[in-house]
């Protein structure tokens, strides 16, 4: 298993752009547990209804592939998983093609699609599928009294042991923040200072010598499986369908979480816009939104969608309390702040770089 | 005596006018051969020529171009980029333009935002001062309900518009040629009154990482000399059945694939891996003192090493194989002992193998990419590493053609200065 993720990250390192085919329709996501989560809510339906055949593609976020693809004029992807700040940018730089909300159902209980999906999922050329989040996690067979708090993954002295971070600046600068005591209210606030950033940075400083940096969002739930990490950042699906599919003893922890969205979007010039389109119409509506969230531990970005989770696919877990805007969870918890982040990402990722290779 | 009249008539014109028997001068017909065999020739070249040009020459320009023009901003806002290249920031007393610059802008805000390029014009206008975007979008957004006056307007929606040194940046990207992105890949950046100045010291990272590329690519190339060297030598005098099945040890590795020697060697080398997992089976370390060898420089070093080695293997073997066996038995009867034989004879014989094999190695190693990205954790990147981030995660491909340039400039100067050293002559490929 761990070679073939090695290998797996490898290959994805080596080879980014893909090649489709003459296939119906190419469905790029983020891999793993989570593509396979919409394989079974979206993909198998869709093509039992249409009869005609998908392609999933794996990639680790970001737009290059899209840039690289509408620039040289030869789009194989047709709908593509991506973050907010993402598809934000996407959307202002011509990328990708626009998505009439109006095209999209009314939710199963008859409210008009605009008001059924949560406040802010729906862009000019996105449409959300679902709420994840950055939390982080820890083996319980291995630490009795476990962290409770963002503080205590950042306490190398309470807790000794390496730490996973996704070798990334966005969210470890906000949950550094968390854990130097600033609100999560506070967050974005202290991060448009010159001297907030120095503070997140400072903490991230304070366990840089500890730190195992991940990329993929299969790897942190493996690093913990080794035992190469105490505990590391993870997408929250990934650690739950490690405990839920794998049975592997880890917990989750809450406090100090960063959650952001994943949008559908289709690259500019598609072959296939019309099944693109389809398919973020099938694909957003209630029930299929409902069906992922009993694959992964991911919020519907529907309301209509909430009332409809249920149990996990094949295990008698609630699924409720395992997503990320169940009340319980958002105690300490900061939505990412996709305009901050387009604005300064230059820059932060400059700073993080040099401070990584420093 | 009319025949030999003729004869002598033609013994007359054989000197100028040797032809064919289809009457054609010799010269010409020769020529026209000679043309039709370069014409071969050339055809037969053809497909590698226009290879390399497609494959070669002509991405190199598309880079080196890149790297020094940059349109995006200009070419979504083209009016009030003409109007700001025209514009004295310095004959202005709030050092902000007037009102007919905001008024374009607003025109042409509002058109951009319409065909969806004004994101680009707000991505280029970041990379010189960042924190700029939102402004950019959030102005773009309400650009087509601005009325006059539309400085006040501007101001009035976020007072940011009234900073100078945005404005000084603005009138730098308006213009597609800049210096911007070469100043940007070796840490500097320009200030205000367009003076260059250092890049602020918690953001300086490139010239550090070309330096770091030159010094382990260094290391590099030295390790695998020094573990080359004695291989290639035993290869070159081993009897051919044991040399064959030496030199299959050395291919084998030469042909796996890439990623799984790396992957292996993470395999072999991670803190639960297997030669830590040796180390705390005989005792020589604790449970808790696992050594950390790979996610480090440690592991680029490592793995590199591994990777080039065959690099320098086949060319100094290739060497040692032609360098006869009595010139050593000649310097020992002759009363050298086996040092001085193998320092004053052998080893100078070795020397174009070895700057076949360092020149191969040092210029692989500088432009390495995959290994260090799997293995090198955060202090074992190369400067390919942050190209390849800027090709595909912050996607400023022109700073990313910048840094490719350097790194080009750089090989081409080690590559002459090699020449003057050692001269190209002198290099042995086998």
């Amino acid at each position: 298993m761990k070679m073939k993720l090695l290998l797996s990250a490898a290959a994805a390192l080596a080879i980014t752009a893909g090649s489709a085919s003459a296939k119906d329709l190419t469905v790029v996501s983020w891999g793993g547990a989570y593509t396979k989560s919409q394989v079974e809510a979206y993909h198998k339906p869709w093509q039992a209804k249409t009869g005609k055949t998908i392609t999933s593609e794996d990639y680790n976020g970001g737009i290059a592939e899209i840039k690289a693809q509408v620039e040289a004029g030869n789009v194989t992807w047709d709908v593509v998983d991506v973050e907010l700040s993402d598809a934000v940018r996407a959307c202002d730089e011509g990328l990708i093609e626009p998505i009439d909300p109006s095209i999209l159902p009314a939710g199963a209980d008859g409210s008009a699609a605009a008001d059924d999906f949560l406040p802010g999922t729906l862009h000019d050329c996105a449409v959300a599928n679902i709420v994840w989040s950055t939390i982080f996690a820890y083996d319980s067979s291995k630490i009795a009294n476990g962290p409770k708090t963002i503080a205590d993954f950042f306490d190398t002295a309470k807790f000794p042991g390496k730490r996973g971070l996704r070798k990334n600046p966005k969210a470890n600068l906000e949950m550094a923040l968390m854990a130097d005591g600033v609100p999560a209210a506070d967050v974005y606030k202290v991060l448009g200072t010159a001297e907030g950033v120095d503070r997140a940075f400072a903490k991230l400083d304070s366990i840089k010598g500890d730190v195992v940096w991940w990329e993929a969002g299969a790897q942190p739930p493996q690093l913990l499986a080794d035992g190469e990490v105490a505990m590391t950042t993870a997408y929250n699906g990934r650690i739950f369908n490690a405990v839920a599919g794998e049975g592997k003893p880890f917990e989750i922890v809450w406090d100090g979480q960063v959650w952001d969205l994943d949008l559908w979007v289709i690259p500019k010039g598609s072959k296939n816009k019309e099944a693109a389109l389809d398919f973020v119409k099938f694909s957003t509506a209630t029930e299929q939104l409902a069906a992922q969230a009993s694959w992964i531990s991911y919020g519907p970005a529907r309301k209509s969608s909430g009332a409809l989770v249920g149990k996990f696919h094949n295990k008698d877990i609630d699924m409720g309390p395992q997503m990320p805007t169940n009340a319980a969870n958002l105690k300490n918890a900061t939505q990412n702040n996709f305009e901050f982040w387009a604005d300064n990402q230059d820059e932060l990722n400059e700073r993080f770089n040099a401070w990584l290779a420093g | 005596m009319a025949d030999n009249a003729l004869s002598s008539q033609r013994l007359h014109d054989v000197p100028d006018q040797l032809t064919t028997d289809d009457g054609i001068p010799l010269k010409r017909k020769l020529a026209i051969s000679m043309r039709r065999a370069r014409w071969r020739a050339f055809l037969m070249t053809a497909p590698l020529v226009v290879f390399m040009l497609i494959s070669f020459v002509l991405p190199i320009g598309q880079m080196l171009t890149r790297s020094v023009h940059n349109d995006s901003f200009s070419k979504a806002l083209p009016n009030f980029s003409q109007a700001l290249r025209d514009w004295d920031q310095k004959a202005s007393s709030d050092g902000l333009p007037d009102e007919a610059l905001f008024k374009l802008l607003a025109e042409d805000m509002a058109v951009a935002r319409e065909e969806r390029t004004i994101g680009r014009a707000a991505t280029r206008i970041n990379y010189d001062h960042s924190g700029t975007r939102s402004l950019f979008m959030g102005a773009a957004r309400k650009a087509k309900k601005f009325e006059e006056p539309y400085k006040e307007t501007f101001l009035e929606l976020k007072p940011k518009w009234a900073d100078v040194e945005m404005w000084a940046a603005m009138k730098r990207v308006a213009s597609d040629t800049t210096t911007g992105f070469y100043l940007a890949a070796v840490d500097r950046t320009y200030d205000a009154e367009n003076n260059v100045v250092a890049q602020d010291e918690v953001r300086q990272i490139y010239v550090k990482l070309f330096w770091r590329t030159l010094y382990l690519s260094g290391i590099i190339t030295v390790l695998c000399f020094f573990l080359a060297y004695p291989v290639a030598y035993l290869l070159s005098v081993l009897p051919l059945a044991k040399s064959n099945l030496l030199m299959i040890l050395v291919l084998l590795p030469f042909w796996t694939s890439l990623l799984v020697r790396t992957t292996a060697w993470i395999a072999l080398l991670q803190t639960q891996g297997i030669v830590n997992d040796v180390m705390v089976w005989l005792g020589i370390i604790g449970e808790d003192g696992r050594v950390q060898m790979i996610y480090n420089q440690m592991g680029t070093i490592i793995a590199m090493t591994h990777i080039l080695l065959p690099f320098m293997v086949l060319p100094l073997y290739s060497v040692m194989k032609t360098i006869p066996p009595s010139y050593m038995r000649a310097a020992r009867s002759l009363g050298a002992d086996q040092f001085t034989a193998f320092v004053k004879v052998y080893f100078p014989q070795t020397i174009p193998g070895i700057a076949a094999g360092t020149l191969l190695v040092f210029i692989l190693a500088i432009g390495y990419y995959i290994t260090p990205a799997l293995v090198g954790g955060q202090d074992g990147q190369l400067i390919s590493n942050i190209i390849a981030f800027h090709m595909q995660k912050s996607l400023n491909w022109s700073l990313a053609a910048a840094l490719g340039s350097i790194l080009l400039a750089g090989v081409l100067i080690l590559y002459w200065l090699y020449n003057k050293l050692i001269g190209i002559d002198n290099l042995k490929f086998g």
